[in-house]
């Protein structure tokens, strides 16, 4: 596990946040994934020696938490919120929308490597329904139209991006 | 009666166009006055003032506020810990988000007086993994604080030192329940502890007495610093005081976030008149009036009854539209007013499927420690999403009761409660359409939206 030096320096920052090491797992395990891009077995014994803890202290955290992967997915990440509100007004049209964009099915990672869609539980902004998490953003009442348009937007960031 | 007009107290400068989430803009609006003067008062004073205003808690429970900080144990010798409560994960709830994007300095503010008037040393935010926008916000906006000396050593010259750390949940429902937040925070599992003898007040974080309150409840705080517990219970009506934020969703024309005056408005006028009514060429069908895990109410069911108004007992006879939207009138009729979430459903909506939809999201987010809710939960989503995908039989309904009446009372935590209300709810007021799922199935397939 190869982490950048401002990675690690956040870790070291981080774990002054608590008077008991353990509370840090959390932030350990989101900063490594940021910078991974997900949770290599070898984080596990690391994030351990680092608290201080037993390796399953760490292990038994990860597999609770649904925003911990343990594999690599697609270069983007697209989070369909399938909660009543989002169905209400569609959302699983919506989902199914990208996926027929990306030739994918939920979980996997698509042919071109470039997304992985998940169904996610409420996002907290129901009344702008549906919505989906693209990475870090969040767009709001996406019909399948409006899916069309970010899918058409990932692709053109592929373009560029290579 | 028309709809009274919005009073907005905490969304006072939510989408106001050219208000920016720094410093220097909260500041240009009076912002930190409320603390600079605060720090120059006793604590017990501040803490008077909360109980005075009858503040009750707006995660969901509805707890009062003051009565909450006066169960803390002082005695101990140990740090108390006050931990900000920014799980928002209710279904049907966006209200913590929009003030943490756009006001984050009215909630580190809020947080500072009550932190100052609880002697807590070090506080933390504990918000929702899938909010990172969020978290850096409030991460900024603490370091613009601290650089002003509103947070940190020495606050504002007076000897009094607070920390604010934030603390990045990681996708988990659970986290939301004040325990599984504390485990959470901890490192671990959410795993929620049993009560007694965990309550947070006396074994909190690190089993030292713990403070969690809700986002909005710690920016109703500031106001009440501000003018005063009395003043401040003069908003509102007895027993529901300040103002309340509510979230509407689902199907009607105006989604979005409203704040009244608590109990000055009713469901009629909320959803009819201020959100626009049903969407064209539909009706109201149904409506959960505090967050999923509240219980439904069917439109054009009544609610009979006597109630306390002022002295006096008197009689109630209410249809849904006419029922006041505050905590105690709607415990009154079966369901709650919970973190403010309003979901509403019209007659295109099979009630099956959104069933089924709920309880695929409590089956997902059941923490496993208790079997009733591990294994109720999953049942629950398994009948109802057979019933939807595969077959359904007119005993399916018996059977739900069934999984459903075993779940609640038997669990470390209130989740139990939560998962099984939806079902107890759906069944006992939709029954019928539970019973004729299976000639009904498919019928509405052009109008309705796919909900499993
Ligand atoms: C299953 C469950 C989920 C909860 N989720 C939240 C939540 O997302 N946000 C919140 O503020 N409170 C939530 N609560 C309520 C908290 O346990 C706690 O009562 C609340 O944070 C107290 O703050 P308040 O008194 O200011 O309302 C939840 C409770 C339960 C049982
Ligand atoms: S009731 Fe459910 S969520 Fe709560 S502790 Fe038990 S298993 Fe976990
Ligand atoms: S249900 Fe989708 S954001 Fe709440």
């Amino acid at each position: 596990m190869n982490l950048k030096p401002a990675t690690l320096a956040q870790i070291d920052e981080v774990i002054t946040h608590y008077p008991v090491k353990r509370s840090a797992t959390l932030p350990l395990l989101h900063l490594i994934q940021e910078d991974v891009g997900y949770i290599p077995e070898e984080a596990i014994p690391w994030i351990a020696a680092k608290l201080e803890l037993q390796p399953i202290n760490v292990y038994e955290v990860v597999t609770f938490y649904p925003m911990f992967r343990r594999k690599p997915i697609g270069r983007r990440h697209i989070k369909v919120c399938r909660t009543l509100s989002c169905a209400l007004l569609g959302g699983y049209k919506t989902c199914s929308a990208l996926e027929k964009e990306f030739n994918t099915h939920l979980g996997e990672v698509s042919p071109d490597g470039e997304v992985t869609i998940d169904f996610v539980e409420c996002l907290a902004s129901c009344g702008t329904a549906p919505v989906v998490m693209i990475d870090d953003e969040l767009h709001e009442k996406v019909d399948p139209a409006k899916a069309k348009q970010l899918a058409d937007q990932i692709r053109a960031d592929a373009k560029r991006r290579i | 009666m028309p709809a009274p007009t919005q009073r907005r107290l905490i969304f006072e400068h939510i989408d106001e166009p050219g208000y920016t989430n720094d410093l220097a803009c909260y500041q240009k609006h009076g912002g930190y006055a409320v603390l600079r003067q605060a720090v120059t008062r006793k604590p017990e004073e501040l803490i008077d003032e909360v109980k005075k205003s009858g503040l009750r808690g707006r995660g969901g429970a509805g707890f009062p506020c003051g009565v909450k900080w006066g169960l803390v144990d002082r005695k101990s010798g140990k740090p108390i810990y006050l931990i900000v409560n920014a799980d928002e994960s209710e279904p049907g709830t966006f209200k913590d988000r929009y003030i943490m994007h756009q006001d984050p300095h009215q909630l580190i503010e809020g947080t500072m007086i009550s932190c100052f008037a609880n002697n807590v040393k070090q506080a933390y935010i504990y918000i929702r993994g899938e909010m990172p926008h969020g978290a850096r916000i409030l991460e900024k906006a603490i370091a613009e604080a601290r650089a002003a000396n509103f947070v940190g050593p020495n606050i504002l010259g007076t000897g009094y030192s607070c920390e604010i750390y934030v603390h990045r949940g990681a996708g988990a429902y659970i986290c939301g329940e004040e325990t599984g937040l504390i485990e959470s925070l901890e490192g671990k599992r959410a795993n929620p502890r049993i009560k007694p003898p965990y309550f947070p007040a006396v074994l909190g974080l690190y089993q030292c007495p713990t403070i969690v309150n809700n986002v909005e409840t710690l920016c109703h705080v500031k106001h009440i610093a501000a003018m005063g517990g009395e003043a401040y219970a003069k908003i509102g009506t007895p027993g529901n005081t300040g103002t309340r934020i509510f979230c509407v969703s689902g199907h009607v024309q105006r989604p979005g976030y409203y704040e009244f005056e608590a109990g000055r408005i009713t469901m009629g006028q909320l959803i009819n008149e201020v959100c626009g009514g049903p969407l064209p060429g539909r009706t109201f069908k149904a409506v959960i009036p505090g967050g999923s895990s509240a219980k439904i109410l069917r439109f054009g069911e009544r609610f009979k009854g006597k109630r306390k108004v002022g002295a006096e007992m008197v009689d109630y006879d209410w249809g849904v539209e006419d029922v006041p939207m505050d905590f105690d009138s709607l415990a009154m009729i079966g369901t709650m007013g919970g973190s403010g979430g309003v979901i509403v459903m019209d007659d295109t909506v099979n009630m099956v499927e959104a069933l089924a939809n709920i309880n695929a999201f409590y089956s997902h987010e059941s923490c496993g420690q208790c079997t009733p809710c591990r294994e109720g939960s999953l049942w629950m989503k398994r009948i109802t999403t057979r019933m939807v995908h595969g077959q359904a039989r007119t005993e399916d309904a018996a059977l739900l009761k069934g999984v459903a009446d075993q779940i609640p009372g038997r669990t470390i935590c209130a989740f139990g409660e939560a998962c099984s209300w939806p079902t107890q709810s759906f069944l006992a007021k939709f029954g019928d359409e539970f019973k004729g799922y299976a000639e009904a199935k498919g019928k509405n397939a052009e109008r309705a939206n796919i909900l499993i």
